[in-house]
């Protein structure tokens, strides 16, 4: 997966930032909002108390024990809390660069649309509804619309994209986004953000822990550590009662190493982290989400619904062929040809040029200099040419180029060669547009007009199918033309002449029959389409009413975005599927480390469960806890960038998964526990 | 509210007599006519005297008789059930030990098996494994004052297989077999 | 170990595979009401048992109405069965004189026959009238099956419909799953016990003169047409003491088989009728194949441990043969043990109290992994639904999707009422249990000394919570403290679970459908099935394994280092 603005995982002022952040975050009132994490603080503050009672005598346990545990047990919640921050951190430096200009923006505050005078106020205080001035040079201060006039801006401090956009009101193209910045003329723009609402601030609280919505997904998922909370409570609770009955007692120090070794620390402690993750992610795609939930939902879309036209192909038919009737030379045709679309400015025009230069090795030669005029193309004659001093060069539709010759021949009855008719219609089948050549009175030949699509697609396209993701093209061509492209980039299905609402129809279908679609758009004839999907994805490019339809904005207007943001999505969900098998897992070894070091002075005869042969009952537990607590810190790099994702179907990503984290987290403790306690003893811990 | 609970009881009473009367009931008549003495409890009839079930094992203290398992409760047909020690138990351990130091002196040639030592689940197992009657057979044939040979083939005889050739276990039954012993030798 | 039992072993779940398909197909067809071989005479008396309790057949209910028919019909069950054996002394067929039963008592039964417990504090022999017998015990042995039944159809019927109110009719489901499913089952299993051996009658206890000239009173009663709904319906209340160790009760080899398979029978069924009924049989032989490998781990593993003899006894008994009966033999014990605690039956033929640990802990780790394996008739299959969704949920993310199973969403609220609904099991076993470590009434109770006294506690709760309603039964369980408490256990692990499980299903069966792609987790492979069992084992087992250290685990490594207690 490409990214443009990666930044290094362990970036030092981040690092600091976090390591701070992580002790403001053991604030209980906050952190309750992580039932796991809220149970190992207060357990912490109960061993720290009984450190102190134990120093003042009050209660006698091994003191540097107690100590050790207790000191433990607040770095397992630091180590959450800085997963949190850390994740935080990173999201929030992304977005800073980005709101960076806009809090040093002024702006030029109008009463009204026909106010000659500005007041001058900080960015940051602009309403919904205000209305501002932005001359060149200045920067805008807030998302809004053109209500007046056209500029040219420069996009590139939010999209990297550095050719300046055209935009003016009343346009496809009147929406504006804070940051950038005028390079000529002037607009008048409506704000349509209040403080705190634009893109910017809702990506900013999306990757800040505190305010940070829980999606559903989290929500369930916390229900379920929560409960798995709950019964490891109840059961280490009852263990003091069992032992009670065995004539015994735990201390209580023993029995929250346990708990807390026990209840799902490392999932608790990563699981916001993940979510945070995942939004900076689509970040560092430069894809603003207006939820988390968005993020999700585009993890299980099972239709994407592709625009034709710059997303499958590159939008402008090309030059693919040049088909010369009996009795022409290929090369007298492309010659022709290239001669007629020399000064032919538009695409088509250009890619006749390149296709016989490349082709025929015809260089291009200058008009002016072969004594020629230009013809362009207009609505009347539907074809354009060349005219030399004796001869004359055109090409158009079929039709158009036959009255052309009907005129030059002066005969009326002239009919459609049976020869061209089958040539166009060959080209008409395959999805392509004819375009006939003609010089002087004579029929040269077709020069075959492509759509061409993107390289690469096809392959995009197998590994979305691979993943069960289904992909349909929208076009307004013919049902001819979109089934032959359709069929070229290995599409699912088409839409052909479709109109907006023909979209928005499609989507209902689809989602009646319980599929999840995502979509891209950037017209205002869009808007219901992105609204009614359930991932639309708004060009930064596009209107205004697109974008709050939508809920991704992708800042650099690439429709083909769509395809990584699902995969962005669908390994934020991998990596908490994953993390949460991983954590469960864990638990084994670590009852075989706790368990007969529990039981010791009683049962001495459950050393048989001491399969890791740790040293003693004291390092065991200790080896446990900081085991629990270290796995936290190492598992954050993987959380932070996510399980690596590959394009497989669901067996067999599950198959892998459940090896790698299923396997992993039952056989990873007993190695790593049975390392730290060598070190512990090693370092006469305990 | 109302109408749920008169449908709740309603649909009780219907299905109690069901369930609790006319099925018992058919299975009962059924029973007895077709397996009048299944049904009755396989009881064994002697000179008008009911002497048991065939089905439920009784206990034998005389040396002329095959004895049964040790039985929790001693064979009271009202008390059934096993002593429910676990193998941990102190009282299992020398219970048991000691019933088999018991049994040593009857026939030191071989140990006791295991079942002779052992209560039942029942406290009425009417069986005991082969290798149980062959350990007793010493002990029979001197109160007997018969041939080790003649019982040998007599506890032969009564083997009950695995049914079907697989189901359970070899077993001898010891009140046929003591049955059988009281009417082929005289008492 | 050795060839005769594990070919034992391998006929009896050969059986059991063969049956699933028919018996499946048949339920499918019953709960769809679609023909079956006895509408002819069934289909009458269906008819008049809605006409007289005003049922109107055409009715669908929601979930909500569903669970309070369910409820109430069971309450009315407890009120009906408290009151019978309140005055069973004063009402009719009482040959043998049985008398009142205790308040405490009678309220422990009571919720242990409705809740398809079956739990036994009490001697039925002289305890028990033959009216008991037949129109309290025996008729809840019907109910409380069919209930569980009920509840797993409309479970599956929640999977199956797409973006419907109703999950079906309770008062429907239950009479059909009694009429055309328990009665006729039944019916047949106990003329072939009678055949067997297995009483049948209204007479008096029989007074016998042994041969060597003593008194034995021999129990008599309509045993065999209990016999047969008490396996078929996963109940598990012995008519006599020793249940099914008694040889009134399963006198054969074949009938201890016949009981095996009853037992099994409709649980391993449903996993088919729930395939069928979701159009992909696949879904459920995937479920069948998590309880068969669990199953035959917990088999294999008894059985080796079992047959190893104790080694405090290794100069004088090779085998365990204490609590056993010589017509099972090893294999024949144990092999029921694990079907038994395996299904939520609870009957037993021979006493766990006195396996050797290991294989004791066997049957104690089915009751508490919720007898998902095979498990209760109906709840089993329900208990095991609840594990796939906590599995999908999981696994779900794992592929890259937020999951669904068999093509419905799991969202908050499906993972909130699994979560309470598998976690009311060990919250229940743990304080249940820990309240008897404490209090002088419980720790009065068990029999044997040392850890072997902590495991009858723990699997009191266990069975009473997990409605299995076997024993490690030195426990001296006929107390007032024990009487209430497993009482109340019973009633919690039944309808505490019941009612979340049903609001899944009246969540589940709003949804819509999403059609499968290879994007979606695949519930049905063998990684499925892997994943399956290690959320069983993980989210469901791992909670007890520092209780069964304290009892089983530790017994068996002082057992081998010598200690007696």
């Amino acid at each position: 997966m490409a990214t443009k603005k990666r930044q290094s995982i362990l970036s030092l002022e981040i690092i600091k930032q976090a390591t701070i952040d992580s002790l403001i975050k053991l604030n209980p009132v906050t952190l309750f909002r992580n039932p796991v994490m809220f149970v190992v603080e207060v357990v912490a503050i109960l061993t720290t108390i009984f450190f102190i009672l134990n120093l003042c005598g009050i209660t006698k346990e091994n003191l540097f024990f107690v100590f050790q545990i207790a000191a433990w047990l607040w770095v397992t919640v630091i180590f959450g809390n800085f997963s949190e921050a850390m994740a935080e951190g990173r999201g929030k430096a992304q977005a800073n660069s980005l709101r960076q200009t806009k809090l040093e923006t002024k702006a030029k505050l109008l009463k009204d649309i026909n106010d000659k005078e500005y007041k001058l106020i900080p960015g940051t205080e602009l309403k919904k509804g205000d209305i501002v001035l932005a001359e060149t040079g200045s920067v805008i201060p807030g998302d809004g619309e053109i209500v007046e006039g056209v500029a040219l801006i420069d996009e590139s401090a939010i999209t990297g994209e550095s050719a300046a956009v055209l935009k003016q009101s009343g346009s496809d193209k009147s929406s504006v986004i804070a940051g950038t910045k005028v390079i000529s003329d002037w607009i008048k723009i409506k704000i349509t953000s209040n403080p705190g609402e634009s893109f910017l601030d809702q990506m900013i609280a999306l990757v800040e822990g505190a305010k940070r919505q829980k999606t559903p997904n989290e929500i369930a998922l916390c229900i379920l550590l929560v409960g798995m909370t709950i019964v490891f409570l109840i059961a280490t609770a009852t263990i003091e009662m069992f032992a009670l009955y065995a004539g015994t007692h735990i201390p209580v120090t023993i029995l929250i190493a346990l708990l807390v070794t026990l209840i799902p620390t490392t999932i608790g402690g990563l699981l916001s982290a993940i979510g945070i993750a995942g939004i900076d992610r689509l970040v560092q795609h430069n894809v603003l989400a207006m939820s988390g939930s968005a993020v999700e939902a585009a993890g299980d879309v099972d239709t994407l619904l592709l625009d034709k036209t710059g997303t499958i192909t590159f939008g402008n038919r090309m030059a693919d062929e040049f088909i010369p009737l009996s009795g022409v030379n290929e090369l007298e045709l492309a010659d022709a040809a290239q001669l007629s679309s020399l000064s032919d400015e538009t695409p088509e025009g250009r890619s006749i040029v390149k296709f016989a230069k490349d082709k025929y090795q015809l260089r291009e030669r200058n008009l002016s200099q072969l004594n020629a005029e230009f013809i362009p193309f207009t609505a009347q004659t539907r074809m354009s040419g060349v005219n030399f001093e004796n001869s004359e060069i055109r090409k158009g539709s079929t039709d158009a180029i036959l009255d052309y010759i009907k005129r030059k021949n002066n005969d009326k009855s002239i009919q459609v060669p049976q020869e061209l008719t089958q040539v166009i219609e060959r080209i008409s089948t395959s999805g392509g547009t004819p375009l006939v050549v003609a010089r002087n009175d004579k029929l040269l030949g077709v020069i075959h007009l492509k759509d061409i699509v993107k390289g690469g697609m096809r392959e995009r396209f197998e590994e979305l199918r691979k993943m069960g993701i289904r992909t349909i093209m929208i076009t307004g061509d013919n049902p001819l033309t979109a089934r032959a492209i359709s069929k070229e980039a290995g599409l699912d299905d088409f839409l052909a002449e479709a109109k907006p609402q023909d979209k928005l129809e499609l989507i209902r279908k689809e989602q009646t029959k319980g599929k999840l679609l995502a979509m891209t758009g950037d017209g205002t004839n869009d808007a219901p389409a992105l609204a009614q999907a359930d991932v639309g994805v708004a060009m930064s490019s596009g209107t205004q009413a697109a974008k709050e339809a939508a809920n991704m904005i992708d800042l650099d207007s690439n429709p083909t975005k769509l395809i990584e943001i699902v995969g962005i999505g669908k390994q934020l969900l991998i990596t908490r599927g994953a993390l949460t098998t991983f954590s469960i897992a864990n638990d084994v070894a670590k009852y075989f480390a706790i368990i007969p070091a529990m039981f010791y002075i009683t049962y001495p005869e459950l050393g048989a469960l001491n399969v890791m042969k740790l040293a003693t009952p004291h390092s065991a537990i200790l080896s446990a806890v900081i085991f629990n607590a270290l796995i936290i810190l190492l598992l954050l790099p993987l959380a932070l960038k996510g399980v690596v994702f590959k394009p497989l179907g669901a067996a067999a990503i599950l198959r892998k998964n459940l090896l790698i984290y299923g396997l992993g987290g039952i056989v990873v403790p007993f190695i790593g526990i049975k390392v730290i306690d060598i070190l512990v003893n090693f370092l006469h811990l305990v | 509210m109302f109408n749920q609970l008169k449908t709740a009881v309603s649909m009780t009473l219907i299905l109690t007599l069901i369930t609790g009367f006319i099925y018992p009931m058919l299975v009962t008549v059924l029973a007895q006519t077709f397996f009048p003495s299944q049904a009755s409890g396989s009881l064994i009839i002697k000179n008008k005297n009911i002497s048991g079930s065939k089905l439920i094992g009784q206990n034998f203290t005389s040396d002329k008789y095959f004895h049964s398992r040790p039985s929790e409760s001693n064979y009271d047909g009202t008390k059934s059930g096993g002593s429910n020690l676990g193998p941990t138990s102190k009282k299992l351990i020398d219970k048991i030990i000691s019933t088999a130091k018991g049994l040593e002196k009857e026939n030191p040639n071989i140990s006791p098996p295991a079942d002779l030592i052992t209560a039942s689940g029942s406290g009425l197992d009417p069986h005991i494994s082969i290798a149980g009657a062959e350990f007793q057979i010493p002990r029979v044939a001197i109160a007997r004052g018969i041939s080790e040979g003649a019982l040998h083939k007599l506890v032969v005889e009564h083997i009950e297989k695995r049914q079907f050739g697989i189901l359970g276990e070899l077993r001898v039954n010891v009140l046929t077999l003591n049955l059988a012993l009281d009417n082929f030798y005289s008492k | 170990m050795n060839l005769n039992g594990i070919l034992q072993i391998i006929l009896y779940f050969f059986v059991i595979l063969l049956l699933i398909k028919p018996i499946g197909l048949y339920m499918t067809r019953v709960f769809n009401k679609e023909k079956t071989f006895f509408d002819p005479i069934l289909c009458p008396i269906e008819k008049l048992v809605y006409k007289l309790s005003g049922v109107n057949s055409k009715e669908e209910q929601n979930w909500l109405e569903y669970a309070k028919s369910l409820i109430l019909f069971n309450l009315i069950g407890v009120v009906v069965l408290y009151s019978i054996l309140r005055f069973q002394n004063i009402l009719p067929f009482n040959p043998t004189k049985s008398d009142s039963i205790s308040p405490d008592l009678a309220f422990n039964i009571a919720a242990s026959f409705t809740s398809n417990t079956n739990w036994q504090s009490y001697v039925p022999e002289g305890t028990i009238s033959y009216f008991t017998e037949m129109l309290g015990l025996t008729v809840q042995n019907f109910l409380s099956a069919a209930t569980g039944i009920a509840m797993a159809i409309a479970f599956i019927r929640a999977l199956a419909r797409e973006q419907s109110n109703t999950i079906g009719n309770f008062w429907i489901d239950l009479v059909r799953s009694t009429l055309w499913v328990l009665l006729p089952l039944s019916f047949i299993f106990s003329m072939i016990f009678v055949f067997e051996g297995i009483p049948q009658n209204l007479k008096p206890y029989v007074h016998a003169r042994t041969i060597e000239g003593k008194i034995q009173i021999l129990p008599q009663g309509p045993i065999a047409s209990r016999e047969s709904i008490k396996a078929i319906g996963t109940n598990g209340g012995g008519i006599l003491n020793a249940n099914s160790a008694h040889p009134y009760e399963n006198p054969s080899p074949l009938t201890n088989f016949l009981q095996l398979i009853a037992i099994f029978l409709i649980g391993a069924a449903l996993t088919n009728t729930f395939g069928r009924m979701v159009k992909d049989e696949r879904q459920g032989w995937v479920l069948f194949t998590a309880m068969g490998i669990l199953f035959l781990f917990g088999v294999f593993a008894s059985y080796y441990f079992e047959s190893l003899g104790n080694p405090l006894l290794k100069d004088f008994a090779k085998i365990n043969m204490e609590g056993k009966e010589v017509r099972f033999g090893i294999l024949g014990s144990v092999l029921y043990a694990i079907v038994t605690t395996a299904a939520s039956c609870g009957a037993v033929n021979s006493m766990h109290s006195s396996f050797l640990p290991i294989s004791g802990m066997m049957p104690l780790i089915n009751i508490m992994l919720g007898e998902i394996i095979i498990g209760g008739v109906g709840v089993g299959l329900s208990g095991m639904f609840l594990f796939a969704i906590i599995a999908v949920f999981i696994a779900g993310l794992m592929v890259g999707r937020t999951p669904e199973y068999l093509g419905k969403k799991i969202e908050t609220k499906e993972i909130k009422m699994s979560v309470l609904a598998v976690l009311i099991l060990p919250l229940c076993v743990h304080c249940f249990s820990a309240f008897a470590c404490t209090t002088p009434w419980g720790v009065r109770g068990p029999l044997n000394m040392g850890p072997h006294g902590f495991s009858e506690i723990i699997y009191a709760f266990s069975s009473a919570s997990g409605n299995n309603g076997s024993a490690f039964a030195g426990l001296n369980a006929n107390s007032f403290f024990y009487n209430l408490t497993t009482g109340l256990a019973m009633l919690i692990g039944r309808f505490l679970i019941i009612v979340p499980t049903l609001a899944i299903a009246g969540s589940l069966v709003r949804k819509k459908l999403v059609p499968p792609s290879s994007g979606t987790l695949p519930t049905t492979g063998l990684t499925f099935v892997f994943y399956l069992i290690l959320v069983i084992i993980t989210v469901g087992g791992l909670v007890y394994f520092p209780a069964l250290s304290l009892g089983p685990i530790v017994e068996h490594f002082l057992m081998i280092s010598g200690k007696v207690f």
